[in-house]
């Protein structure tokens, strides 16, 4: 490593230190789970009533049909971005400051976009029909209409978990082999029979990186296709504000920024409480406050250019639209979108801010509520202002959905608890790479 | 033929290097490498006789499996659901499928290209690195997940004292026989 550091951590001092994160915890750690847990209890009950008393429960009024649960939906997809673009994207890009961070953002991504798959379900009401969404044998030869953005969803957002969750998977064998072999008793066992009997051969590393580096290969487009999916939803339906080929690069690039923002939330507190400033180091924060940056631009860009596109429509209803939603009833959240999602990143035009642990996590968590707001101001204010006045209505939330979303975030940090509790949340062998690997004859020179 | 395996522990790469290449110099070619991540220098010494892994066909196979199938399943469900939207018949005219609408085909034949194509990577890792396995090899030791490279030999019983102290002279720091 050439930041400078006189003394760069050895093979053994990664077992060790990424180890040690899986004792047993303090009790600030049950602390903060027996509140997500709560919260999720809360989630639990609420989901419940909904399904006891009604949709109505969740404040659904027509025109307002999608509101917080697709709002809410599309945001944790978006989440689930950064993950895959890390151990994909950057993994053939070869940017070495992955390595220390991609373990926790691909737990990220499989955890978020298990808590979207839950929104479908809590929307679409009595969710055990939601096998309907998939095409199976019946009796009546009905299937699902493949021109429908809706069934393309399902389609990219299960290929998405699938192949998330199998990198996962890979990326943890080596570990656990270390894991199996630094252990003893019955988690010697368990850790055996998961390391798939994994003991690092010269045929098994052969065969481990051609199928890693396919993988990548085969992720990468696949983190740009899941997002442009998701915005054909919109992109593909009439309604003013929405029915724009604007959408696919705008909506990558917002999961993107909103990827990055929660990978810090996640990755700045691991770092704190286990002690990892060795391996997750300023250049680390540095790199990713950058790509927030720069997504960040981007993003300013888009809005710019969705304003201007639809002012030179040429089509009133477009303009009425637009018109709407920057002046009336839901303005104060498009600007509150527009000062989270554009104003607060240029803080990180200074290195000082990017290389900030507190700087950072206050513009990261900005970058989530702003990121959240711009699917709100997506959905919402469309929805309720098209074509026909008769057909326009404002949606209020009602305790039921709002508990809702807030529980969605009970249920992602539950499972990122729980997870980093049980697994490295560090990649053993990934961040020995990083590190120049023990030489004989060169240490005796100098 | 009853062989004998050969077991060096090594501390360090260019040991280790320095072993495998007196190996192959000698003409021992039944030797298995342990390492706790990929090294490029010992890879570059094991490579160099061997084809590229085969897992890439086991990735283009799935992969195409997966075009074929989502081209099947779409227009033969519109096919026999025919269902009409925009105006558009899905099912096959005179003039073939081409009425059937395919361009939103190609998303979902896209998906189950990854989708198939993911397994079917990670089946064939699984399948050519001999996993999955409940005991590791005779050969192996804990060290190796750690900080440690091993070199195993397999080799004749009466050249085992030879293997022992070409390793012992390359730098291993254990050598023993398994």
């Amino acid at each position: 490593m050439s930041d400078g550091r006189t003394t760069s951590p050895t093979f053994a001092d990664v077992n060790r230190d990424v180890l040690r994160t899986l004792e047993p915890p303090g009790n600030l750690y049950f602390a903060w789970m027996c509140f997500v847990a709560l919260l999720l209890a809360g989630f639990f009950a609420a989901w419940a009533g909904q399904v006891w008393w009604g949709m109505g429960m969740a404040g659904k009024r027509v025109p307002q049909m999608w509101a917080m649960y697709i709002t809410t939906f599309v945001f944790w997809i978006g989440i689930g971005h950064a993950g895959t673009l890390i151990s994909a994207i950057l993994y053939l890009f070869r940017a070495r400051w992955r390595t220390s961070i991609y373990r926790g953002a691909e737990a990220m991504t499989i955890f978020a976009v298990m808590t979207a798959g839950l929104f479908p379900l809590i929307h679409a009401g009595r969710m055990w029909f939601a096998y309907y969404l998939l095409p199976y044998p019946n009796q009546r030869f009905l299937w699902p209409n493949f021109r429908s953005p809706l069934v393309w969803d399902v389609f990219a957002i299960s290929t998405y978990l699938s192949i998330s969750t199998v990198f996962f998977i890979v990326g943890l064998v080596p570990d656990i082999a270390a894991l199996r072999d630094a252990s003893t008793g019955w988690r010697k066992r368990i850790f055996s029979m998961l390391a798939l009997g994994w003991e690092g051969s010269d045929t098994q590393w052969r065969h481990y990186r051609r199928a890693y580096g396919l993988l990548a290969a085969l992720a990468t487009p696949l983190v740009l296709s899941v997002h442009s999916v998701v915005s054909w939803d919109f992109a593909m339906a009439l309604v003013p504000g929405w029915h724009s080929t604007l959408f696919a690069p705008f909506f990558v690039d917002g999961a993107i920024f909103s990827g990055f923002a929660m990978v810090l939330i996640l990755i700045l507190p691991m770092r704190h409480f286990f002690n990892l400033h060795a391996y997750i180091q300023e250049k680390h924060l540095d790199a990713m406050g950058k790509l927030i940056l720069v997504t960040g631009l981007v993003l300013t860009y888009f809005y710019i250019c969705e304003i201007f596109t639809s002012l030179y429509s040429g089509e009133h209803i477009e303009k009425a639209s637009l018109f709407w939603k920057v002046t009336a009833t839901y303005a104060w959240a498009l600007w509150t979108m527009y000062f989270c999602n554009c104003v607060a990143p240029l803080v990180l035009f200074w290195k000082r801010a990017r290389t900030s642990p507190v700087v950072l996590y206050v513009v990261s968590i900005l970058v989530l509520i702003g990121m959240w707001f711009e699917r709100f101001n997506i959905i919402v204010p469309s929805l309720g202002h098209d074509f026909y006045p008769y057909t326009w209505g404002i949606y209020y939330p009602s305790p039921t959905d709002t508990m809702i979303v807030i529980g969605s975030f009970s249920f992602f940090f539950l499972l990122f608890l729980g997870f980093i509790r049980l697994m490295p949340s560090l990649s053993i062998v990934e961040v020995k790479e990083t590190i120049p690997p023990p030489v004989r004859d060169r240490a005796h020179g100098h | 033929m009853a062989t004998e395996t050969v077991l060096g522990v090594f501390a360090h790469v260019d040991t280790t290097v320095r072993a495998l290449e007196e190996l192959r110099a000698r003409g021992y070619h039944d030797v298995t490498v342990y390492t706790p991540l990929p090294v490029h220098e010992i890879e570059e010494v094991l490579e160099r006789d061997r084809p590229v892994s085969r897992v890439r066909l086991f990735t283009l196979i799935g992969g195409l499996a997966g075009i074929v199938s989502a081209f099947l399943l779409t227009i033969w469900s519109s096919m026999v659901w025919g269902q009409v939207t925009g105006g558009k018949y899905l099912q096959p005219t005179g003039g073939g499928i081409s009425g059937s609408s395919l361009p939103p085909f190609f998303i979902i034949a896209f998906e189950l290209m990854v989708l198939f194509g993911g397994f079917a990577t990670v089946i064939g890792m699984v399948v050519l690195g001999r996993l999955p396995r409940l005991r590791t090899s005779a050969a192996y030791d804990p060290r190796f997940t750690n900080d440690r490279f091993g070199v195993a030999v397999h080799c004749a019983p009466e050249r085992a004292a030879t293997v022992h102290e070409l390793l012992r002279t390359s730098g291993a720091e254990e050598v023993k026989s398994r």
